[in-house]
């Protein structure tokens, strides 16, 4: 099984790094030809809008839209779950539409206002350690989406981090900074 | 259900931002529809500033951190980070840009230094990035809590062979530490004048411990795949940009060469009739006292 990272711009090498820990085979996917060869994709952490427009301009969108459709196990990380989302709040951008979600861009604030925190996951018995960079959280979640894990902003709201719709995971985090090994491990397995 | 108790201005999230920028480019815009511009074209973050450095240079006189409200106005156009300069040791300068909630700061040769001691970093939340000529400096600058390295170059010449000087130079000094012996590692600390615990591991993993970009006369999609295939993380495009014939289509065209940056047929393909460059200035014949990779080391 090889396991490919959508290696346009953002924190591919560290997913890449950590998926070799695992002893998995990965490499960086930047054309359709390399996407063709992997069996699972991640779409790393960076910045949304310049992922979106090279995957745009290097015809990426369809075929990985075509893919995850088909059933394509996919690990999206911060930037990497606002690619797989149906819509953002505010912006007009890029966007795959698998996972039947809307997301917040920047939700928690400017980068003055990432943080890191231990963060519960349904299914799991010890929590996760979680980092929010500049981090987006989901505002609406479709039927066949399972929530694992919410973060309480300061007013009492729940919004989701970390979601599930059948092969498809995303999360608000940066599991690859922080050598949380369990989602790639799900990643893997779903295949 | 969680109710995290968060830890903000951790290492892990300064760094983290700039990790996130990696295989991206960083551009200096001046305004509103400039920021808007480099956001269309694909640019990571980009720099807020009042001049970009080729004007500095031609200005002269005193160069100090943008009018707020200008940093305001280009934080209010764009989704995407914004850094802002500070001038070396300016720590109060550094407070106000963390004060408009700017995403990253530059301690910045390219601004007039106000000391020879540079800005205490670990005291604030918002990260810093700051410039290095060579290994020393970066691990000095990373001691004193930069999250973010990149090399000087010589700014506003749209000339990069200072950059590929220093990360060369870089490159090199990085590689002979892993060669020393556990009992030579005070010794190099002493030479690179460097913190002891950051050249230890240093020599240990091989690497910076924090994002190393590129820096200073960049003006071309080649120039920004030079600086990738060296070792660097991303690039930062100042005065190259908006001081070129045609600043949208050069700057899709550097962000394109900066993620297929091994691919020479895409470089040659995004390279075509970009209209005409920044002018440039050899370096050479820049007196000492106007060259800026000297200020603060």
């Amino acid at each position: 099984m090889i396991v490919g990272a959508l290696a346009l711009q953002g924190d591919f090498r560290e997913h890449i790094a950590m998926l070799r820990a695992l002893d998995i085979e990965a490499r960086e996917v930047r054309t359709p030809a390399e996407l063709e060869a992997v069996d699972a994709l991640v779409v790393p952490g960076g910045e949304s809008t310049t992922i979106g427009r090279l995957a745009v301009q290097y015809g990426l969108m369809e075929p990985m839209r075509g893919r995850i459709r088909a059933g394509m196990p996919v690990l999206g990380t911060c930037a990497g779950m606002i690619m797989l989302a149906s819509g953002t709040v505010e912006y007009d951008q890029p966007q795959l539409g698998v996972l039947d979600a809307v997301v917040r861009r920047n939700a928690f604030g400017r980068q003055v206002d990432s943080f890191e925190a231990s963060l519960d996951v349904v299914g799991l018995d010890a929590p996760m350690h979680a980092v929010f960079i500049r981090a987006p959280w989901i505002v609406k979640v479709g039927a066949d989406v399972d929530v694992l894990a919410s973060i309480q902003d300061e007013l009492g709201e729940s919004h989701p981090v970390l979601v599930r719709q059948d092969r498809i995971l995303a999360t608000s985090f940066h599991p690859e900074l922080t050598g949380e090994t369990r989602l790639h491990e799900m990643l893997v397995g779903l295949a | 259900m969680s109710t995290p108790t968060p830890q903000h201005g951790t290492d892990t999230v300064k760094r983290g931002l700039a990790e996130m920028l990696k295989g991206g480019v960083i551009m200096d815009v001046v305004s509103a529809d400039q920021a808007k511009i480099a956001e269309e074209a694909g640019a990571c973050a980009v720099m807020a500033l009042e001049r970009v450095p080729a004007d500095i240079r031609a200005h002269g006189g005193v160069a100090r951190m943008a009018d707020p409200s200008k940093v305001e106005e280009i934080m209010g156009a764009v989704s995407i980070p914004v850094m802002a300069k500070s001038r070396i040791g300016h720590f109060v300068e550094a407070q106000v840009l963390e004060s408009l909630g700017v995403d990253y700061i530059d301690e910045s040769e390219v601004l007039t230094p106000v000391d020879d001691r540079h800005i205490d970093k670990h005291a604030f939340t918002v990260p810093f990035v700051c410039g290095a000529k060579d290994l020393g400096e970066a691990l000095r600058r990373i001691g004193e809590g930069a999250a973010m390295i990149r090399t000087k170059g010589e700014p506003g010449t749209g000339n990069v062979i200072e950059a590929v000087k220093h990360m060369r130079l870089m490159n090199s000094q990085i590689r002979w530490l892993t060669t020393l012996d556990e009992n030579e590692v005070m010794n190099a600390a002493k030479e690179l004048r460097a913190p002891y615990a950051l050249v230890q591991e240093v020599r240990e993993t091989g690497q910076l411990p924090v994002v190393n970009f590129a820096a200073g006369g960049i003006a071309t999609p080649s120039d920004a795949a030079l600086m990738m295939q060296l070792g660097c993380d991303g690039v930062f495009v100042g005065s190259g940009i908006f001081k070129s014939g045609d600043p949208s289509v050069r700057a899709a065209a550097i962000v394109e060469a900066t993620t297929f940056y091994r691919d020479a047929e895409k470089i040659a393909k995004v390279s075509q009739n970009l209209g005409e460059a920044m002018v440039g200035i050899n370096i050479d014949t820049l007196p000492d006292e106007e060259l800026m990779q000297h200020r603060g080391s």
